[in-house]
């Protein structure tokens, strides 16, 4: 294509679109070279900027002006240029910055792992697994809110929030009217309705989905397993909501159906359903339909082998990364580890190694 | 010279009747018979820098304002003033609301602006009455609303009140505040230039830059470009407060040094009770503070002026900035470890909470500075400060960020031994104030 630039990012080139984003071209490189993204969402219009764990150095500005920027920038907000060199994993500095967003995003965050229901699927866990240090310089008290219930299918979790305002746009992007928003500034800034109002929109259990921290869950699914434990199965039916795809994940455990999401990407974002549009799915598909009879099974998901879903040895991986290339040409950087949830948090400690057991764990392996 | 306050004396000079027999919209008559593109380029030769703080070049400014085709254009005059120390703005509103009226006229005849808004401070209540009053008397003269004294032009300006937050008069988050939202600010770019006001091109200028303009027309920009010293053209007004016998508004020639403008009659008329001179904040809260040693002399030796150039000369390892025009003065009584704890409640206070070093950096550093002030700080808890200020600066989204670090920044590393002597003597520290050290005043000034 005529419109296509160069961009090269940690020392590997690739051609682009004008008008792609820095942090979409580290996407399509994949594997580590694509920045860690706590607030950015491609499905929503206007998100990003915000948590500032994408920074990138640019080192030349475009072949025209190759001077640098001067600034490290949002790689999710920030446009390619032809010619565009740029460091992600490369660059001591974006190493620096990205420890001290992760420690800031940590900071008033309570590290209740152990009892949060996001646990194995959060990407703070995760941003902290690969980006922060052991232990916290902050010996302060933490911002401390009450949970708050939002109408009947949703619990807030203020203390977990970490204001990525995605399910602000979420809210104004697919829902009529939008019952909840930000209160306050700065620090003690918080996602509220009103008058603890309920959201009680057709598409507002989106939320959920959209939220990379367990600030937002489900309340039909609190405390009744743990994410890892659940085998994801996808799985559609024909609702009759025009708006809804009707394209799900179902979590189980034996026959028993514990939760319902919308399917994701391996960045994480709600994937595109098979119409092409986002597969956002309504309130009835995730918050009434809990049993098999009423799904059609397609089959497991198949599951990012980083994931913490994927201790238990899932079939193939849906990253496109050419790993062993990428460790030539990142100067020896290791890719991430795959993070072992029973190392670090403080209850679900079996004696068992999860890489030992035969197929998708199941919490009956740990009896 | 004064270019601004000229007049201000004057009994009345809030008025139409005695501001138009003083010369007063003079630039108006004569900017009506120029061509809006002449305008600009009277500004561009004047050489005049925003008064805002970031002190980026006016006439440039203007002349990067986008213009497609039948879309409509504005101009917002920032009267947030918010930063602690900066209080020039409200006199000129208050005493002299017909100059500010006059210089928006002329500018928003220059950029095209039909309608021009005024934001101005929610705590500065009274103020918008006075504007409202000026707007109301200009138009029944003639100088707004439609074809302008018959040249076809139309204009109206509007004063919109803000809610009361500083980080409001950042130009973008003044525009979001402006279209009735919550005052966030943008991820840049777009620039308000293409894309501001109701996503229409738009030119965010200070209050005393737009009053500037006035004598700019009036004298034109050639002239006015020969006042000053460098890059620094015509004439700054600095609002002094701190220990200082006559604290106030002043406007002050370029070539003026530091040391006069504390010590002399004319201006700050010295520090009160004898005292001696310790640190200054050269230019509104966000720049970095300086000793005595680097505020009169620069390391190089050179006496310092009050200009651009030369209060940044050593950049910020030895240097600060003319900023806002917040001249802030401390004597030796004051101790550097509480002023800079307050200064981080306040950008703690303040901080939009959109990104996270500002949001939680900025309390993070207010808590840290507070434990140290109140006996509780350890040693490493300096170096913490140091590292937190290092990691907001720089990675945030509006320039808040780094108007919160600057200041902790400059405060350890110039006083570094404040800091040290607070945890090392806790208890002390309750009872006393650490007092001049080696970065007294130079010249060992007793003032009277
Ligand atoms: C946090 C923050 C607060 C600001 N507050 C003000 C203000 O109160 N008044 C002002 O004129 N500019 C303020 N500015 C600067 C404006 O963003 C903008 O640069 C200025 O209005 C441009 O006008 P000028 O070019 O005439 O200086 C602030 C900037 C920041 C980042
Ligand atoms: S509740 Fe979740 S989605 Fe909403 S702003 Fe907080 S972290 Fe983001
Ligand atoms: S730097 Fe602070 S004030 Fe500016 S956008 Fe970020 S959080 Fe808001
Ligand atoms: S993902 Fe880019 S700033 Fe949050």
């Amino acid at each position: 294509m005529a419109d296509n630039i160069k961009v090269t990012i940690d020392n590997i080139t690739i051609e682009v679109p004008m008008g792609t984003t820095i942090l979409e071209a580290a996407r399509k490189i994949g594997g580590d070279v694509a920045p860690p993204t706590m607030c950015y969402y491609s499905k929503l219009k206007g998100s990003g900027g915000k948590c500032r764990t994408c920074l990138v150095e640019v080192s030349k500005g475009s072949e025209k002006d190759p001077r640098p920027m001067p600034k490290l920038v949002a790689s999710c907000r920030t446009g390619v240029m032809d010619g565009m060199e740029v460091k992600s994993m490369t660059s001591e500095k974006v190493i620096d910055a990205r420890k001290g967003v992760t420690e800031f995003l940590l900071l008033n965050h309570p590290l209740d792992c152990p009892v949060c229901d996001q646990a194995g699927e959060c990407d703070l866990q995760n941003l902290g697994y690969d980006h922060g240090n052991a232990g916290t310089r902050y010996d302060y008290d933490r911002r401390a809110f009450e949970p708050e219930d939002i109408g009947p299918y949703i619990q807030l979790h203020m203390n977990r929030c970490i204001m990525c305002f995605r399910c602000v746009f979420t809210a104004d992007q697919l829902t009529d009217t939008r019952e909840h928003g930000i209160l306050d500034r700065g620090d003690h800034a918080r996602i509220s309705t009103c008058i603890s109002k309920a959201l009680d929109n057709d598409f507002i259990g989106n939320v959920i989905d959209v939220c990379p921290v367990g600030a937002l869950t489900d309340k039909t699914f609190r405390f009744k397993n743990r994410v890892w434990f659940t085998k994801p199965v996808d799985a559609h039916r024909n609702c009759s909501n025009p708006k809804c795809c009707g394209e799900v994940r179902l979590w189980m455990r034996g026959e028993e159906v514990f939760r319902v999401t919308a399917r994701k990407d391996e960045w994480g974002e709600v994937a595109n359903a098979s119409n092409g549009e986002t597969g956002w799915i309504c309130n009835e598909c995730r918050f009434e339909k809990k049993e098999t009879k009423d799904w059609v099974i397609e089959g497991p998901t198949k599951v990012n082998r980083h994931s913490v879903i994927a201790q238990g040895h899932y079939a193939g991986k849906v990253g496109t990364a050419k790993q062993p290339v990428l460790i030539d040409k990142v100067i020896g950087k290791a890719p991430k580890l795959t993070l072992d949830i029973h190392d670090v948090s403080g209850v679900n400690k079996p004696s068992y190694h999860l890489d030992q057991i035969e197929g998708p764990a199941h919490s009956d392996d740990f009896k | 010279m004064k270019l601004l306050l000229e007049n201000a004396h004057i009994e009345g000079i809030r008025y139409y009747e005695a501001y138009r027999k003083h010369g007063g919209y003079r630039s108006v008559e004569k900017a009506l018979k120029m061509t809006p593109d002449e305008i600009v380029e009277e500004v561009k030769k004047s050489g005049l820098r925003g008064r805002g703080g970031a002190g980026f070049p006016t006439g440039m400014k203007w002349s990067f304002l986008a213009k497609p085709e039948g879309v409509p254009r504005h101009l917002v005059c920032n009267a947030d003033e918010s930063e602690p120390g900066t209080f020039k703005d409200r006199y000129l509103m208050e005493f002299l609301p017909h100059l500010l009226i006059e210089g928006l006229i002329v500018s928003s005849f220059a950029l095209g602006s039909n309608a021009t808004y005024i934001y101005i401070r929610g705590e500065y209540a009274w103020i918008p009455d006075i504007l409202e009053q000026a707007i109301a008397e200009a138009k029944n003269n003639g100088w707004l609303g439609k074809n302008i004294q018959n040249s076809g032009f139309d204009c109206e300006i509007y004063v919109q009140r803000g809610g009361g937050a500083y980080i409001c008069g950042e130009e973008t988050a003044l525009i979001e505040s402006l279209e009735g939202k919550r005052g966030n600010p943008r991820i840049k770019p777009p620039f308000p230039a293409v894309q501001g006001l109701w996503m229409r091109p738009t030119v965010v200028n200070n209050v005393e830059t737009l009053a500037a303009v006035v004598p700019i027309i009036n004298m034109g920009g050639e002239e006015y470009g020969k006042l000053g010293v460098g890059r620094s053209t015509g004439t700054k007004l600095m609002s002094a407060c701190g220990n200082l016998n006559k604290p106030g508004v002043y406007e002050i020639p370029f070539d003026l040094t530091v040391e006069e403008f504390i010590f002399s009659d004319e201006y700050c008329g010295g520090i009160p009770n004898g005292k001696r001179l310790k640190a200054c904040i050269p230019g509104g809260s966000s720049v970095p503070i300086l000793p005595a040693n680097l505020l009169l002399k620069d390391a190089k030796g050179n006496t310092r002026q009050m200009n651009y150039e030369s209060l940044a000369e050593g950049g910020f390892a030895t240097g600060s900035m003319l900023g806002s025009g917040g001249f802030i003065v401390l004597d030796e009584d004051q101790c550097v470890v509480r002023h800079t704890m307050s200064l981080a409640r306040f950008y703690n206070h303040e901080s939009c909470g959109q990104c996270s070093p500002c949001r939680e950096g900025t309390g993070w550093m207010y808590k840290i500075l507070k434990s140290i002030e109140y006996g509780k700080g350890r040693m490493e808890d300096i170096d913490l400060l140091w590292d937190i200020q290092r990691r907001i600066e720089g990675n945030t989204i509006c320039p808040l960020g780094d108007a919160a670090a600057w200041p902790v920044a400059a405060a350890i590393r110039h006083f570094r031994d404040e800091f040290e002597w607070h945890v090392l003597h806790p208890e002390e520290a309750q009872t006393r104030n650490y007092g001049l050290a080696h970065y007294a005043d130079p010249r060992e000034v007793v003032a009277g």
